[in-house]
């Protein structure tokens, strides 16, 4: 396992370089794996760098890397867009050469088309708006403040909101209502049922369950070698 | 015998508190929940409000979600119960 990076357009045509995790050995078949987003990724980054350990141990190539805004990325996350995400996934692809693509949950609102792959239990991006919104009326009520869901979407979308320790621009909570996961043919989801065990990314704290690492893999293993 | 609702809402707090299957069947109407669980912060609650919406097919109001709701396992049952009658 290695540290990387790869190059990553901003706006105004400059670029920075953002942080990758990666298992390269120049083998033939190259995963881009795209985490989970916002709660979710801290949740199931152990999983996810557990599914490379095992992807790379079946002789596939793997690299995971960091959204801009997020983990070691130097970008303010509240300057960034949905879009901003996306850009950075195609020029992850591309850097990377990337022959097949993971997605986990969020992550397939950002893939870019025609790539080959897997979608682990995708979700809509209102959905986890939803999620995010509910969490922070629940914490605001705790603290004596009343707000509604409509409210703060309607405000969130024109101002930008703190939502759950995430400073979400307007464009991002727009953008984020609005997205659906990739629908292409060379994509096949992945579903917790398949996986078995409990999905991590429900849970209060972050957790491991070696048992989703290896049938992830497998599933994925068994595909790209087909 | 346990109705749908039952047999699914023990399965998504098993899912949210990452119960065993030996835990999830002790729950009685009387089994304490969150009050219980100090760790569960917003983010897990609104979790499983969001997992109950889609799971068991009905809609929640964010002013329905209320301390009283998430003290026993029976509150919650009866409350989403009471929702799939009326959907």
């Amino acid at each position: 396992m290695n540290s990387d990076s790869y190059p990553c357009p901003l706006p105004g045509g400059v670029q920075a370089h953002e942080y990758a995790l990666s298992f390269d050995h120049g083998r033939r078949l190259r995963m881009l794996v795209v985490p989970a987003l916002f709660d979710e990724a801290n949740k199931l980054r152990h999983l996810t760098v557990e599914v490379m350990r095992r992807l790379d141990g079946t002789g596939i190539d793997c690299f995971l890397p960091d959204l801009p805004g997020t983990n070691e990325s130097l970008r303010d996350l509240s300057a960034v867009e949905l879009e901003d995400w996306r850009m950075a996934v195609e020029a992850a692809a591309r850097h990377f050469a990337a022959t097949h693509v993971l997605a986990i949950r969020g992550g397939g609102l950002l893939l870019p088309p025609g790539l080959p792959g897997w979608l682990h239990a995708p979700v809509k991006g209102a959905s986890l708006l939803r999620t995010l919104l509910r969490a922070r009326i629940l914490a605001s009520r705790e603290a004596g403040v009343e707000e509604t869901g409509e409210a703060l979407l309607e405000h969130g979308m024109k101002h930008g909101l703190d939502l759950a320790g995430f400073t979400l621009s307007g464009e991002m909570i727009r953008q984020l209502h609005e997205a659906q996961t990739a629908d292409d043919a060379c994509l096949t989801s992945i579903e917790q049922d398949l996986v078995g065990g409990r999905p991590l990314w429900l849970r209060a704290e972050p957790d491991h369950d070696p048992a989703q690492a290896d049938a992830l893999a497998a599933i994925v293993t068994m595909g790209c070698k087909a | 015998m346990r109705s749908d609702t039952d047999r699914k809402l023990r399965r998504i707090l098993s899912d949210v508190l990452g119960l065993t299957d030996d835990q999830v069947e002790d729950l009685t109407p009387d089994t304490g929940l969150f009050g219980h669980l100090p760790e569960l912060d917003s983010m897990a609650v609104a979790g499983l409000f969001t997992e109950m919406e889609d799971r068991l097919g009905i809609a929640i109001d964010d002013d329905e979600i209320d301390a009283d709701l998430l003290e026993t396992y029976g509150a919650l049952l009866a409350f989403a119960e009471a929702k799939r009658e009326a959907a």
